[in-house]
């Protein structure tokens, strides 16, 4: 079932860019904040912008800094590498998910953007195919508009890092997971999103409680996943 | 700007390549799989399942480790956009309680 009509156009690049726009506020922050934590362990402005941009996932690249401490030993490294892919094995789930629209555009073009592949233009993506939107402008255009928002927003939190020493003061740390919230509401349409939602916040928590971590996300989706998946109609 | 800014230690770039590698191969691999994978109906409905089940796990953590402030946070984020269908409505109103609830100190 793969689409056959699916297209690129600079119109739906920019489309894509301007749907990342409300959560802008909440990615120069976290951007920021990770400049202030990577200048506090005594990386180089080259070292933090290399991280930064090439790694490209918010939430791996602070459990990694946790865990790093100069100078480098093997042990170190492997256990930063290793973090990094626990809290992005969700990235596996995600990327598979885009199979059935960018399925038929050509290899040389889907690898190279799929390294700009985040949860939010993911998400954006989705919503937009849903709606009927074939252009996969809009994947490529919030993919790379995001990474160079986040590229930049390292910068003034690495130098001057206590303008926002705490987000949590503005509620900028719940402008992402808000606009999940906000993104999964036209997702539903009957009995088995409930069930696999259900199934996937169920699996999702009791992992929480026993690993913690960010284990959840991958038990949770792929339980709620393989739930729809067996919930005939 | 100090002096050595713009160097870098060999072992962290190390580091930097490894995670780079470690996370683009996630983010290609499912695709990758996926081509490999004859999409069939139940594979697909699986795949329609994936992205709601992925936000409902990663949201819920983060709402068990945030408290009852996140929690009411997102659950106005759901309610303006049931009402008002405007994402960026719906991220404005969440902060904004969030921000109204920390300078009450909850």
């Amino acid at each position: 079932m793969l689409e056959k009509n699916v297209t690129l156009s600079l119109k739906g690049c920019t489309h894509g860019a301007l749907m990342c726009v409300p959560v802008l506020p909440g990615i120069i922050a976290l951007g920021a904040v990770f400049g202030t934590v990577a200048a506090q362990k005594g990386l180089t402005f080259l070292e933090t912008v290399l991280m930064n941009s090439l790694v490209f996932a918010g939430a791996s690249q602070f459990v990694a800094m946790e865990i790093y401490s100069a100078p480098l030993s093997w042990g170190t490294l492997i256990a930063m590498v290793g973090v990094t892919g626990a809290v992005n094995m969700r990235m596996l789930l995600i990327g598979a998910s885009l199979r059935p629209w960018l399925g038929q555009v050509p290899s040389y073009q889907t690898y190279p953007a799929l390294f700009f592949l985040t949860d939010l233009n993911w998400l954006l993506t989705l919503s937009e195919y849903d709606k009927g939107t074939r252009d996969w402008g809009v994947y490529l255009g919030s993919g790379v508009f995001v990474w160079s928002i986040w590229s930049l927003s390292v910068v003034p939190g690495y130098f001057a890092g206590s303008l926002i020493s705490d987000p949590k003061t503005f509620g900028l740390d719940v402008v992402l997971p808000a606009f999940f919230a906000a993104l999964l509401v036209p997702l539903w349409k009957g009995k088995r999103q409930t069930v696999s939602w259900l199934v996937a916040g169920g699996v999702a928590a009791v992992t929480w409680a026993i690993v913690g971590g960010y284990w959840s996300i991958f038990t949770g989706a792929v339980a709620g996943a393989l739930a729809g998946a067996y919930l005939d109609d | 700007m100090t002096e050595g800014a713009f160097s870098a230690d060999t072992m962290f770039i190390l580091v930097v390549l490894g995670m780079t590698a470690v996370t683009y191969a996630l983010r290609a691999g499912g695709y990758w799989v996926m081509g490999k994978v004859p999409i069939t109906p139940r594979v697909r409905r699986g795949l329609e399942a994936l992205p709601g089940a992925i936000i409902v796990s990663t949201i819920l953590p983060i709402i068990l480790q945030g408290g009852l402030a996140v929690g009411l946070c997102l659950i106005v984020a759901a309610a303006a956009q049931i009402r008002l269908k405007k994402e960026y409505i719906a991220v404005f109103c969440a902060a904004a309680v969030a921000a109204g609830l920390r300078a009450t100190g909850l």
